[in-house]
């Protein structure tokens, strides 16, 4: 295989995987705030709702236009530069994407038709039920996008069989429940809902700086802004869930985040905090160059207990007796009988030796919770880059709690004050749609980045899930992709620039 | 009957009135072209399916890579 290959064929996926994380969150959200706006309309009758309902429609249309199909990239991707991935996860995978495919073919393409060429054309109930229906078949397509992706990170529901070297789902209801995948789903669909509030919010205080439209957008504003106060404690109680799973099922990950070298109980979560560049696992350096801790705040965290033990990075590679905490080099032993076990397995079933065969099945099968860590080189190389881990991690962290201050401030000062005379608040407003892509993406970043060296949480390391392609293929594609989706985002911002220009008086 | 009448009509006022989404709805086909004709035959034309005829071949090459040492 040739040197970078696995890098390029990552970057390329990633580069795809956040573009196309900048179109969804939007979709996700505005859905919602939307079908909130026309209920208000069918409601009281007052067509200054329809009016207002309409114009973000618009805008929910542009994004929806520019963002649809760029997902399917994703899919090829799977097929041509993942090849033994796609192979060994099976149906496991397929399943939930093609549920999610029918979903948002038949629901969302359906409704959003009545949704846009429905207006006096169908009843108000059956138009805000259409609506309605938009908001959530897109919400249900993230799921199955989401337990697929719960799945990688917690693999669940399934048997490996030898013969066909592909794992097959047994429980699809434990794919389904899995705990990863809920919390997974929670937190990012919640996050997409902070990002449409944002959007909102945002644009609705750029009229108010501009003194236009101004009882639309003083309504727009408390729409988006008790959308997003709401959410944003949703998205606090999804986040805690999420974390707690990280910590049981991905412990390294939780390390990763945190910075957390060496395990202790009643583990502090560091709030603000530099990572000393020198740190080794096997250094004596000081993990952090400065550092704010909340005590006590990790353990509980991950745990729910104040004072649980949270095993740190050196536990986690070289094991901790006294926890009961399994050292990598123990793990990667068994990796290795696994791997071997199915090798001979495969000559036993070629020379047609059944009970030899049986013999080796039995032993892949007590290892092979523990398959990836048979391509682990060095136990050192199942630590993710700690840096982007923990940066983005807080980096998601500060910025959500910023969001949260943010929609109670516009609520408070748009219901209670005269908004238009806090020009700094409005001007943040504004300034905060970028931040919530970037908290979004910056979630995203943690969960994967976190995840690494596994494409398969301990069942298949990404070295070992690509296809042997020329690297030169995947880098070429890669800047053809940053190509076309730079262009892509390019439009959409163009559009959508020129219809709140026009503003909700003049589009339609 | 009407009622099927009634939907034709809808997606047909719909199209014909279109004025942004005309727009829209040229940067969806160009993207389909680009994603379904260009990269689904030319960039990602390779797939285990493509490259392999039986199921055997397709468990083998998967087998080697999941096992090399």
């Amino acid at each position: 295989m040739e040197e970078h290959l696995v890098d390029w064929s990552r970057a390329q996926f990633a580069l795809t995987a956040i573009y196309h994380w900048l179109f969804v969150p939007l979709t996700l959200g505005l859905g919602f705030i939307i079908a909130i706006m026309e209920t208000i309309y069918v409601k009281t009758g007052d067509n200054f709702w329809k009016k207002t309902t309409k114009f973000w429609m618009t805008l929910f249309a542009i994004n929806f236009a520019i963002g649809v199909a760029t997902g399917i990239i994703m899919e090829f991707e799977f097929g041509t530069n993942w090849a033994n991935y796609s192979w060994f996860v099976g149906d496991i995978f397929g399943a939930p994407l093609a549920v999610e495919g029918i979903l948002a073919f038949f629901m969302e393409s359906t409704f959003f038709a009545v949704m846009f060429f429905g207006w006096d054309k169908v009843s108000k109930g059956f138009h805000l039920l259409s609506t309605w229906l938009v908001a959530i078949g897109s919400n249900l397509s993230a799921l199955w996008i989401l337990v697929a992706n719960g799945w990688m990170q917690y693999p669940v529901g399934m048997t490996f069989n030898p013969d066909t070297v592909r794992n097959e789902m047994n429980n699809f209801w434990e794919v389904i429940f899995s705990p990863v995948a809920i919390s997974k789903f929670l937190h990012t669909i919640s996050s997409g809902y902070i990002v449409a509030s944002l959007f909102v919010v945002g644009i609705s205080s750029w009229y108010l700086l501009k003194k236009r439209d101004i009882k639309f957008a003083k309504n727009s504003l408390v729409v988006g802004a008790t959308f997003g106060l709401i959410t944003s404690i949703f998205l606090i109680l999804s986040g805690d869930e999420s974390a707690h799973q990280v910590a049981l099922k991905q412990p390294v990950k939780l390390a990763a985040m945190e910075g957390l070298y060496e395990g202790k109980e009643q583990a502090g979560i560091v709030g603000i905090g530099v990572l000393n560049p020198k740190k080794t696992l096997d250094n004596d350096e000081d993990v952090f160059l400065f550092e704010l801790e909340a005590p006590y705040a990790l353990s509980f965290l991950g745990y729910h207990d104040i004072n649980a033990f949270v095993p740190g990075l050196k536990d986690l590679i070289y094991g901790n007796e006294k926890y009961g905490i399994e050292s990598t080099f123990s793990k990667m032993e068994k990796g290795k009988i696994a791997v071997n076990a199915l090798k001979k397995y495969k000559e036993a079933k070629k020379e047609n030796d059944i009970e030899k065969a049986l013999k080796y099945q039995k032993i892949l099968e007590e290892n092979m919770k523990y398959f990836g860590y048979g391509h682990i080189k060095n136990a050192q190389d199942v630590i993710p880059p700690i840096d982007i881990t923990f940066y983005t991690f807080h980096i998601m962290v500060a910025l959500g709690t910023w969001f949260l201050i943010l929609f109670a401030l516009i609520l408070f000062y748009t219901l209670k004050r005269d908004i238009l005379k806090y020009r700094v608040l409005l001007m943040s407003a504004v300034a905060s749609i970028p931040l919530g892509y970037i908290a979004s993406e910056a979630g995203w970043i943690v969960a994967e980045v976190g995840r690494q060296p596994w494409a398969i949480q301990d069942l298949m390391p990404v070295g070992i899930a690509v296809t042997n392609i020329a690297t030169s293929n995947v880098q070429i594609t890669f800047f053809m992709f940053a190509f076309l989706f730079t262009l892509l985002l390019i439009a959409e911002i163009k559009i959508m620039l020129k219809q709140i220009k026009i503003g909700p008086n003049g589009g339609h | 009957m009407n009622k099927y009448l009634n939907i034709f009509n809808m997606y047909k006022d719909g199209f014909k009135n279109l004025t942004l989404g005309k727009v829209l709805w040229k940067l969806i086909f160009i993207k389909l072209v680009i994603i379904l004709l260009v990269l689904n035959f030319f960039i990602y034309d390779k797939s285990i399916n493509t490259e392999f005829k039986t199921e055997n071949q397709k468990v083998d090459f998967v087998y080697k890579n999941i096992t090399k040492e």
